[in-house]
């Protein structure tokens, strides 16, 4: 009976991995060799250190398989006197500790590799926030259009409640991916501005922890377009589980029309924010970012869940001085979950939001605030 | 003087008799007992979880409560289920085998219990305070656990206290009493290796505990007195807080782990009916893997940004722990080779430890190589690594231990097919539950997640349903031993042919007091 368990676990780490191959995605088995050498160089490591440890384990599994199939009583084994050979056990010594320097050579080299952050071409800012990120790409000069923007979970609630069909990209999906050129060597700098996350992406072999108060920096040279995903891999709260990663990878022309199209999209967003916001237009674009940045935590109808995260529904910040509004959304809460909303949405999203809190819900205050209004609250803060 | 004599004689009648003995069986028994029950407790929570993770969308519980049992299952089953258990192990068998009296400190042996069952009343108590329990993982980081954490973290922090106190207080007992009440002719080279491995581990929990007493005070001053420890806009340090936890926490993954091998290195022999192979080098390599277990804390680390030369320090230094716990696996092969095996149930879970312990390692080996650990951390593949080590691991031991010592304890012999019937239920549940999360993490799964991505969904059910079977079949543990106090076969004191030690001199069920005065000098041989 034991022997065959036993046949069970060697087969399972000895042979599995080469069906991975041939198998539908569902039943993935190993890592992916990804799209960079640094992926490559790593996969390379984990099956030297895999195909150590299998052989390792044929030989020990393999004499206790003997041991038990052949020294048991029941078949009249006389036990034998020996026990302990200063010899052996130097050899059983030696042996794995030559291994474990045959494996640190080449893991300290990728290792180093890894480290040099060196000659980048392009540097992206990347910032954790409970529960999305923030992408902002570093100017060659100061007066240029800066490209900003957050990157949050896009699979509908409904999904996530199996009120509806899974799509394929299930929680894997979100409403704006990061855009980097292939074939050129790109820096991230890595920060949170709460808690701790973690930003991975497998194809590229990169994980890195974004810390409140500290840069990170690693690096990707992508070498095939494509759009690549990823998730949180740090334990950041509640919805640790819902903020993806979405990189899509285009050929560097390409990818400098998009910049191009981006740097425009901002300057004219500066433009609108000027411009009057109906009433319609406000409650429209405000449940949208309700549903969008909201929910999860002050739940539908706003109701919460109180007394982590309080509902909105009558509640005094959200009915009282439109100031109040204004500051919570703007500048987020202090020691709370509450982020300062005032970097994540632009002007005109930021009047959206604060008129449909202010109107939702029951709270029937009438109030239509203004991007100008928001804008000006923004300049004097700063 | 008759009442001191008769106090001698047995245990004090009803409640009393638990709430102030001082008997080192009593105690025992005890801490057993509490850690059967935190197991159960810890295993629910467990089932929580994989019930959430049988599908993909969200089924039963919310993302909040889900962390909350993600939390809790960690912090019970470490602290209230496999340490406690360890150190019932240690209070029943320590004096017998080394032929003493009793624990040295009795009076704190008490003390050191009953304050566990309110330590972990006030931390389970907390999942129905508002705000929920705490839900920020068992490693508890900073800045979540303390600017973003429940208000339930301040009884969290203070359960921690209570339960560092007790650990604390049990390791300087199994010192004291091993370095001070050996029977005379136990030198410390003659020592059972359970005695010898529970030697080192007092010392790394007296080292470690203030470690994590420390650490959760510094998480209390952040939250109520206006420090920033952790909290960089103060001139804190997020990663202060990981340097800290894991100065602790890598030890008291040892912490863990020693003691069952001491308890495997008592069963394979015993059913292999031949000396245990390398004594002397069991002893240096259990020292060397508590030496080194003080200097690897960062492999927990790798992607916090260290600077290079501390990464590469501490992926040798962590490759290194595989030199002497290979000379553990081999040396217990050894022992096997050329024996005369049966294959009761202890044996059974010995044998299982061995394989399912060494495949833990092999992938803590992997996840030691720290370009390769960028993908592996956090991912199911470190789940699958610790819970290998962890529970066909140290569990199994316990499950061995319990099997092997349950007719010195209760005088009778438990029921074998129904033991054998447990090992075969629990080794192929705890295989169905733990190695699709290999698959898993290298797929790309993150650990600590309510739900995942579709391609995920296949490894997940199967885990599951191993999960479940593995759960469940915990429960003819519980009938086994129940049934085995209530009568049974009659125990022999000798109980196995090949057993080794002073622990079967002594009658079954061993006496309410044992070795009062010192045993025969020439019943102590070489191990």
């Amino acid at each position: 009976m034991l022997s065959k368990a036993k046949l069970w676990l060697g087969l399972a780490l000895s042979t599995l991995m080469f069906w991975s191959a041939g198998l539908h995605a569902a039943w993935e088995l190993n890592m992916p060799r990804g799209v960079t050498q640094m992926s490559r160089d790593t996969y390379g490591l984990h099956m030297t250190i895999f195909w150590w440890v299998v052989a390792i384990g044929v030989v020990v599994f393999g004499v206790m398989l003997w041991s038990i199939i052949h020294h048991r009583k029941s078949k009249g084994a006389k036990p034998a006197t020996f026990h302990e050979s200063t010899k052996v056990e130097i050899v059983w010594t030696l042996i794995p500790f030559a291994i474990l320097i045959l494996m640190a050579i080449p893991a300290t080299r990728v290792l180093t590799d890894a480290y040099d952050t060196t000659g980048s071409e392009l540097d992206i800012q990347i910032t954790g926030y409970q529960w999305r990120w923030e992408y902002t790409y570093m100017r060659e000069n100061m007066d240029d259009e800066e490209v900003s923007f957050f990157s949050t979970l896009s699979t509908s609630r409904e999904e996530i409640s199996n009120d509806i069909e899974k799509s394929e990209n299930y929680l894997l999906d979100v409403d704006r991916p990061l855009v980097i050129p292939t074939d050129t060597r790109v820096r991230f700098l890595m920060t949170s501005a709460d808690v701790l996350h973690a930003w991975w992406v497998p194809d590229f072999a990169i994980k890195k922890d974004t810390i409140p108060g500290f840069i990170n920096e690693t690096w990707v040279v992508v070498e095939e377009p494509g759009v690549y995903r990823g998730q949180c891999a740090e334990l950041c709260g509640m919805d640790h589980g819902f903020m993806p990663i979405v990189v899509h990878a285009l050929p560097p022309e390409e990818y400098q029309a998009w910049y191009a199209d981006q740097q425009a999209a901002a300057a004219e967003i500066r433009e609108l924010a000027n411009a009057e916001l109906s009433m319609e237009d406000a409650m429209a674009q405000g449940e949208q970012i309700y549903t969008q940045n909201c929910v999860a935590c002050h739940q539908a109808g706003g109701v919460g869940m109180p007394p982590v995260f309080p509902a909105l529904a009558g509640s005094a910040k959200a009915t009282g001085d439109r100031v109040v509004t204004m500051d919570t959304l703007v500048n987020g809460v202090d020691g709370t979950a509450m982020a300062a909303y005032g970097r994540q949405l632009n002007p005109i999203q930021l009047a959206a939001i604060i008129t449909y809190v202010r109107n939702a819900f029951g709270n029937d205050t009438g109030d239509l605030v203004q991007p100008t209004e928001v804008n000006a609250y923004i300049q004097e803060g700063q | 003087m008759s009442a001191a004599h008769d106090h001698h004689h047995g245990p004090a009648k009803g409640i009393s008799r638990w709430l102030f003995t001082t008997n080192h069986k009593d105690i025992g028994s005890m801490y057993l007992w509490f850690s059967f029950a935190m197991f159960l407790l810890g295993g629910t929570f467990a089932l929580v979880i994989r019930a959430e993770l049988f599908q993909p969308g969200l089924q039963f519980v919310d993302p909040l409560f889900f962390n909350q049992m993600t939390t809790m299952h960690g912090l019970i089953m470490v602290f209230g289920a496999v340490m406690p258990a360890f150190v019932g192990m240690a209070n029943w068998m320590i004096p017998l085998m080394i032929g003493a009296p009793d624990m040295a400190l009795p009076r704190m042996n008490n003390w050191s219990f009953w304050i566990l069952p309110f330590a972990f009343a006030m931390m389970v108590s907390t999942l129905f305070m508002e705000g929920g329990g705490p839900n920020f993982g068992w490693t508890f980081y900073a800045p979540l656990s303390t600017t973003y954490g429940p208000p339930s973290t301040t009884f969290f922090i203070f359960a921690v206290h209570i339960l560092g106190a007790s650990s604390i207080m049990g390791a300087i007992n199994v010192i004291a009493t091993i370095l001070n009440m050996r029977a005379p002719g136990m030198t410390l080279m003659k020592m059972p290796l359970f005695v010898w491995t529970w030697l080192i581990t007092a010392y790394l929990l007296i080292a470690v505990m203030p470690v994590l007493a420390g650490v959760v005070t510094m998480m209390l001053f952040d939250i109520h007195f206006g420090t920033a420890f952790f909290d960089a806009a103060g001139g804190g340090d997020p990663v202060l807080f990981q340097h800290l936890f894991w100065f602790f926490g890598h030890p008291e993954v040892y912490i863990m782990i020693l003691p069952a091998f001491g308890i495997v290195s008592a069963i394979i022999p015993t059913f292999a009916r031949k000396r245990l192979f390398g004594y002397d080098s069991m002893v240096y390599a259990t020292a060397s893997i508590a030496f080194l277990s003080f200097i690897v804390w960062a492999h927990h680390m790798f992607t916090v940004g260290m600077p290079l030369a501390g990464q590469l320090f501490f992926m040798y230094a962590t490759m290194l722990i595989a030199v002497p716990t290979g000379v553990k696996v081999f040396n217990w092969v050894a022992t096997m080779f050329r024996g005369s095996m049966t294959f009761e149930t202890p044996m059974l879970f010995a044998i299982a430890f061995v394989v399912l312990f060494t495949i833990g390692g092999f992938t803590g080996v992997m996840l030691a190589i720290t370009p390769v650990d960028f993908q592996y951390h956090d991912t199911y593949f470190v789940v699958a690594h610790f819970h290998y080590v962890l529970v066909p691991g140290a569990v199994f031991s316990l499950m061995a231990a319990t099997y092997y010592w349950l007719p010195k304890w209760t005088g009778y012999m438990y029921d074998e097919n129904l033991g054998k019937l447990h090992f075969w239920l629990s080794f192929v549940g705890v295989n169905l539950l733990f190695f699709p999360q290999h698959f898993l993490g290298l797929a790309g799964m993150p650990r600590r997640i309510p739900d995942y991505a579709l391609q995920f969904a296949d490894f997940n059910w199967i885990s599951s349903v191993g999960g479940f079977l593995f759960g469940f079949s915990q429960l003819i543990l519980l009938f086994v031993v129940i049934k085995c106090i209530r009568g049974g076969k009659k125990a022999t004191a000798q109980v196995w042919e090949g057993a080794q030690g002073l622990e079967w001199t002594v009658a079954s069920p061993a006496p309410y007091h044992t070795f009062e005065t010192p045993p025969d000098p020439a019943l102590i041989k070489a191990q």
